[in-house]
C-alpha cells in the first residue's frame, strides 16, 4: 500500500511538476510610455524590471512593474514623476491582472506571430480600471515574445496634471510592452 | 494486520485528496506573480529627502542628480523693520549666484560668488551612506561637506600688512539625516569653521557648531522649512548671533523657489556662522529668496 502511495504520489506530483510547463515569465519586461505635448519637451520614460507571467493553459496574463524603475532622460522629470504625479512612495507597484480572450486559438506548440485580445483590470496610482487591448504573441524556440501597444487616459487613474504644465503633459498616455517569456522551471 | 492495511489505505485517500484538492487550486491560480516573485526585499535607496541640495542656507541630505548642472540665485534682501520706506527691506539687496554640478550618484561639487564682501566659495560634497530600505539596509544618510571662502573686498586699512591667506575661511561638516516619512525629513550637522582672519583677537578662529534642519511636506509641491546653527563657541563680546530660517519651498515644474525670513544676511557658510548680527527678537528679519534652476548636461542612457 505504501507502495501505492509513491505511485500516486509520483503520478500526481509530476501533475503539479507538467502545470509548471505551462507558465512562462519574465522579470526583465519593458514596459514604454510617452505622453509629450509639446515638441520641446519629450516627457517619456523605460520601465526593463517589469515581470510578466503568462498561463498558457489558462491565457492568464499577469504583469507588475515597480513605479521607481521608471527611467528618464532627465533626473528631475523623473523626481517629479515619482514625486508629484504618481507618489511611487505611497504606491509603489502598478499591476495588470487578465485573460487572452482567444487563448484557445493559439497553438503553443507551434512557432508563429499570433494576434490576441487582452482583457483585464490595470492598477495604477491606487486605481483600478478595466482596460482591452490588441497584441501579439510571438512563438519562437520554446520562447514568448509578448507585445501590445494602448492608450490609457491619466485622469482615469486620478492624476492631475496642474494647469502650468498642462501644454507640456498630455492626459492620453501611449504605453508599449515588450516581453520576452520564458519557460517557467519553477523556483 | 488488517487494521495497518486499512490506514495505509485512508492514508493514500488523503493522498488523492490532497492532490485532487491542489492542483484544483493551482488550476484556478489567481496570482500567477507570486509565482515568480521571491519575496527578498530588495535594497532601495531612499531619495528626495529635500526639494533641493540645500535647507535654506546649508546643505541639506539631498545630492543633485549626476550629470545635472543647478543654477542658483539666492537674495536676501534688507531688514523688514526697515518699514514703509525702504519697502521692508526690498530696497537693499545683496545676492549670491552659484553653479552647482551633480558628478556621480553620491559626489556633487558647487562654486558661487556673494555680493557681499565680494566672497567666492566653493564645496565639495560627497555622500558616505545612503538612507536605505529592504536588505543590508540603514536607517540614516551621512553626507560630508568640505568647503572655502576667498573674500576679495579691497582690504580697508592700507597701512597694514595683509596676506593672501588672511582672505581664506575653511568649513567642514558632516550632515546626518532621515527620511522619517515622505512628508517628514530632518537632519542634524556638526560643523567647523575656521577663519584664518578674524575681526577682533577674541573672536575664535575656529567656531564649532550643531545645525539642525528640517522640511515638513504641506503638499506635493510645497514645503515648510526650517534651518538652525547652535554655535558653542561664538565671539565673546556677543556681537553676532545663531542663525535661523524659516520658509517654504515652491516648486513649479523646472524652478524651485525658496522664499523664507531669515536673520542671517550671509549666503555661505562662513558669513551665516561668523557674521550674524540680527535678532529676530527685534524684528531684524530679513526676507530671502532663492532660486534653483535645474538643467540636465548629460543625458542619461
Amino acid at each position: 500500500m505504501k507502495k501505492i502511495s509513491l505511485i500516486l504520489f509520483l503520478i500526481f506530483g509530476t501533475g503539479i511538476f507538467l502545470r509548471a510547463q505551462d507558465k512562462f515569465y519574465t522579470k526583465t519586461g519593458t514596459i514604454f510610455f510617452k505622453c509629450t505635448k509639446s515638441p520641446l519637451e519629450k516627457i517619456e520614460a523605460t520601465n526593463r524590471s517589469a515581470t510578466c507571467v503568462l498561463d498558457t493553459k489558462t491565457g492568464s496574463l499577469q504583469f507588475a512593474i515597480l513605479v521607481k524603475g521608471f527611467e528618464f532622460e532627465r533626473a528631475l522629470m523623473q523626481e517629479h514623476f515619482n514625486e508629484n504625479y504618481m507618489e511611487s512612495g505611497k504606491f509603489p507597484r502598478s499591476e495588470f491582472k487578465g485573460q487572452i480572450l482567444n487563448n484557445n486559438e493559439i497553438n503553443y506548440t507551434k512557432d508563429g506571430i499570433y494576434k490576441t485580445t487582452v482583457k483585464g483590470r490595470l492598477q495604477i496610482h491606487g486605481e483600478t480600471k478595466d482596460v482591452e487591448t490588441i497584441g501579439t504573441l510571438t512563438l519562437k524556440e520554446g520562447k514568448i515574445i509578448a507585445s501590445s501597444g494602448f492608450d490609457i487616459l491619466l485622469s482615469d487613474y486620478n492624476i492631475r496634471i496642474p494647469s502650468i504644465v498642462s501644454d507640456k503633459i498630455a492626459n492620453k498616455v501611449n504605453i508599449t510592452i515588450d516581453c520576452d517569456l520564458e519557460l517557467f522551471k519553477g523556483k | 494486520m488488517n487494521f495497518y492495511f486499512m490506514k495505509s489505505k485512508k492514508i493514500s485517500l488523503l493522498t488523492i485528496l490532497f492532490y485532487v484538492v491542489s492542483s484544483a487550486v493551482s488550476a484556478q491560480d489567481n496570482d500567477l506573480l507570486q509565482l515568480v516573485n521571491d519575496n527578498k526585499p530588495k535594497k532601495e535607496y531612499i531619495d528626495y529627502s529635500f526639494k533641493s541640495t540645500r535647507v535654506i542656507m546649508s546643505q541639506s541630505m539631498e545630492l543633485l542628480k549626476p550629470g545635472t548642472m543647478d543654477f542658483r540665485i539666492l537674495h536676501r534682501f534688507g531688514n523688514i523693520n526697515g518699514g514703509g520706506y525702504e519697502l521692508f527691506g526690498l530696497d537693499h539687496a545683496t545676492m549670491r549666484m552659484g553653479f552647482d554640478f551633480g558628478i556621480s550618484r553620491n559626489f556633487m561639487l558647487g562654486i558661487g560668488r556673494s555680493t557681499n564682501k565680494k566672497e567666492f566659495d566653493g564645496f565639495l560634497k560627497y555622500r558616505l551612506i545612503h538612507q536605505s530600505t529592504g536588505s543590508h539596509s540603514f536607517p540614516l544618510s551621512l553626507v560630508v561637506v568640505a568647503g572655502s571662502t576667498l573674500q576679495t573686498l579691497k582690504w580697508n586699512d592700507p597701512t597694514k600688512k595683509y596676506y593672501f591667506s588672511d582672505r581664506l575661511g575653511y568649513y567642514y561638516q558632516a550632515i546626518i539625516g532621515r527620511k522619517f516619512t515622505d512628508g517628514i525629513s530632518l537632519q542634524v550637522s556638526p560643523t567647523i569653521l575656521h577663519q584664518n582672519l578674524v575681526p577682533a583677537i577674541s573672536d575664535p578662529n575656529d567656531l564649532y557648531a550643531l545645525g539642525v534642519g528640517g522640511r515638513f511636506k504641506l503638499s506635493k509641491r510645497i514645503s515648510f522649512n526650517f534651518d538652525y546653527y547652535y554655535r558653542f563657541n561664538p565671539d565673546k563680546q556677543g556681537e553676532t548671533l545663531n542663525p535661523l530660517s524659516i520658509g517654504f519651498d515652491i516648486e513649479t515644474g523646472g524652478h524651485v523657489f525658496q522664499m523664507h525670513f531669515s536673520n542671517a544676511i550671509g549666503m555661505n557658510e562662513r558669513i551665516f556662522l561668523s557674521e550674524t548680527t540680527n535678532d529676530w527678537g527685534n524684528g531684524d528679519i530679513q526676507f530671502g529668496f532663492n532660486l534653483s534652476r535645474t538643467f540636465q548636461l548629460k543625458k542619461r542612457k
